[in-house]
């Protein structure tokens, strides 16, 4: 039982990390229709700009805040220089496009930092939390991984719904050329949503690299486990990231813990694979899917 | 049919080039000859499902890996004769793509890709969960010799580029013919328009299993390839990176013609290997010009697919046209009309991309 505990609380805190990954994919979707494959790279350099600057200057929260403010940056910059050029060419182009990028930010950090794992330090404790000497195999720092991917969901949904800026995100997502002739600059909307997508990205690659390590392929596995998420939940749906983001981590968590051994870790991604297969037959365009569109 | 000579033609030329390129450049060449052919059967196959069906694939290194662990298993435990063995190998990866094709046939863009994705993380997982079948992280040895009629002292290295480049044209013949006949016409209309085809009375979802069919038989058959050419099957060498290689070597190759998979395959083995000549020869330090390559590839792949849109060969196509005048264009055009593309709207293609560029 307190086994079944500690696999489930595990489970949410690698979970919400799937679900921020899984969120940026989909503020990107909603917009530009198209999955950002370099959305874990983005991440990955976002966390060795952070631990670069804890070095420098002994803090973490410096590290932490910068890493965010970088992937407002990267998202945007990477929007703008490179995805945009792409719009009007065939809908592959734009992802190979990204999978170049990925390329390119992974040979960039092996570059600028070498490929050596480096440990990645915690804002909180990292020794674990008890409830009356039962331990519940989670820590203080993962307790604020969760509390701060909820709290940067509950932001995002806030501007969505109550704010002008929301509502032309909103209305470009709908119909980017009616959003126009209402006089939204789509354009601008749109590198707006991959700025926050770098956003929520580079506040995943922080908080799951103490678990992880940093090195330039760190944050492959955690982008295939997020896509994987955002597919489940339906790319289209912000509330289907997080649910498919949470079925994950705990769906990975229990049989990582309850097989256990070498096996247990091996065959993570075939039990991912079993469940997207699973979902995807019963509905085909994910949990949360709006009603299908089919081009005719 | 006056195209099957004609192909013949190209491919009797090629393989004399080939033949030829492999008794004069140097054993390091050679293996380079072998692994590009080993890419072009791969890729050959992607430009299929993608280019002529519509569909994508995240996931074709699995079927590489199906493929070579097939070939190395039978070799190790039946030691039958290799090209028995690579027919097999061919079999089971097909029976493979089936299954895949089977359970994707509904799924669409993002969603295929991100189940392909997956099959091409986990399935490599497969070989460390159960070392004591599949050798685990070390993987297994595959043994393969030159044949006893070419003499003692034939290299290897020449032996493995004519064994793979053989199969890659091969490969390639078939699916030129594949792509031109009722098959490949009912790909291209189901890419086209789902709705149209179906009512045209095609089955849909039998065509687009048929694709994963035929592009996961290629992918088995370059992973026996590959087996064969490095000697060693390892879940190392059969990443979501081989995968992800393979997709985009289809489309900066260009996904409307066959010969864009030996434009891909040409820029996915020769430009990493020359960058890192270049940056070695320039005395870079190990950790930068060890990742130079990678970075560069990346820069690559981006300019590539800002720069030709529709891949290398819709490039040249077009440097091609804008030499010999528009009435010469349909004519090379024909090797294997670009997909979404009728041949009497040659044009169509250029044009229509202007109109989306400045909406």
């Amino acid at each position: 039982m307190v086994e079944f505990l500690q696999f489930t609380l595990n489970g949410i805190v690698f979970g919400m990390i799937y679900a921020a990954i899984a969120l940026s994919l989909v503020l990107i979707w909603r917009g530009t229709r198209l999955v950002n494959f370099a959305q874990g790279a983005m991440a990955m350099i976002t966390t060795y700009i952070a631990i670069e600057v804890i070095y420098k200057t002994h803090s973490y929260w410096a590290g932490f805040v910068i890493a965010l403010v970088a992937g407002l940056v990267l998202g945007a910059a990477s929007e703008l220089t490179v995805v945009r050029p792409t719009k009007g060419k065939p809908e592959l182009n734009a992802v190979i496009v990204t999978i170049g990028l990925l390329i390119f930010f992974e040979g960039l950090a092996g570059m600028l930092f070498g490929g050596q794992f480096r440990s990645f330090p915690t804002g909180f404790s990292v020794t674990g939390l008890k409830v009356g000497g039962t331990a519940l195999g989670i820590s203080r720092f993962d307790v604020f991984t969760v509390v701060a991917v909820l709290l940067a969901t509950l932001i995002l949904a806030v501007v969505f719904r109550y704010t002008t800026a929301g509502l032309r995100m909103r209305a470009a997502a709908l119909n980017a050329t009616i959003a126009r002739l209402s006089g939204i600059r789509v354009a601008r909307v749109l590198t707006v949503g991959w700025a926050l997508a770098g956003l929520l990205g580079a506040l995943a690659g922080v908080l799951v690299s103490p678990s992880t390590f940093l090195y330039p392929n760190s944050m492959d596995a955690i982008f295939v486990f997020g896509f994987t998420a955002a597919v489940i939940g339906g790319l289209d749906s912000p509330v289907g990231a997080v649910v498919g983001g949470l079925l994950l981590g705990l769906a990975l968590s229990y049989v990582g813990g309850y097989v256990g051994g070498s096996v247990g870790s091996e065959i993570t991604s075939l039990v991912a694979l079993g469940i997207l297969v699973l979902v995807l037959m019963v509905r085909p365009n994910g949990l949360f899917a709006s009603a299908r569109m089919r081009r005719v | 049919m006056r195209t099957l000579p004609r192909r013949l033609g190209v491919a009797i030329v090629v393989a004399a080039i080939v033949v030829f390129l492999s008794i004069k450049l140097n054993a390091f060449r050679d293996y380079q000859i072998a692994e590009i052919a080993v890419y072009v059967t791969a890729v050959a196959g992607l430009t299929v499902l993608t280019g002529l069906s519509g569909q994508i694939s995240l996931g074709n290194g699995a079927f590489m890996a199906i493929g070579a662990y097939a070939t190395a298993l039978l070799l190790l435990h039946l030691s039958w004769p290799f090209y028995l063995v690579l027919v097999i190998s061919g079999a089971v990866a097909a029976v493979a793509g089936a299954v895949v094709g089977i359970a994707a046939a509904r799924l669409r863009g993002p969603y295929l890709a991100g189940a392909t994705l997956l099959l091409g993380v986990a399935l490599p997982a497969i070989a460390l969960a159960w070392p004591g079948t599949f050798g685990g992280d070390q993987g297994l040895n595959v043994v393969f010799t030159t044949p006893s009629f070419l003499g003692a002292n034939f290299p290897l290295t020449r032996w493995q580029a004519w064994v793979s480049a053989a199969v890659a044209l091969v490969t390639l013949l078939l699916l030129a013919n594949l792509g031109h006949s009722r098959i490949g016409r009912n790909w291209r209309a189901v890419s086209d328009d789902e709705v149209a085809a179906a009512l045209d009375g095609i089955n849909v979802a039998a065509a687009r299993v048929r694709a994963f069919v035929v592009s996961a038989t290629c992918a088995g058959l370059a992973g026996s390839l590959l087996a064969i050419v490095t000697g060693l099957v390892a879940p190392g060498a059969y990443t979501i990176t081989l995968s992800i290689a393979l997709l985009t070597a289809a489309v900066i190759g260009g996904l409307g013609s066959l010969l864009g998979a030996l434009w891909g395959s040409l820029i996915i083995v020769l430009v990493p290997t020359y960058i890192t000549d270049v940056s070695t020869s320039h005395g870079l330090s190990s950790t930068v010009g060890a990742n130079i390559p990678i970075a560069a590839y990346g820069v690559v792949l981006i300019l590539v697919m800002l720069l030709f849109p529709q891949g290398i060969q819709g490039g040249l196509m077009r440097l091609i046209s804008a030499f010999l005048g528009p009435d010469q264009k349909s004519r090379t055009g024909r090797i294997a009309p670009a997909p979404h593309v009728t041949p009497s709207a040659d044009q169509a293609p250029a044009s229509q991309h202007e109109k989306e560029g400045t909406s």
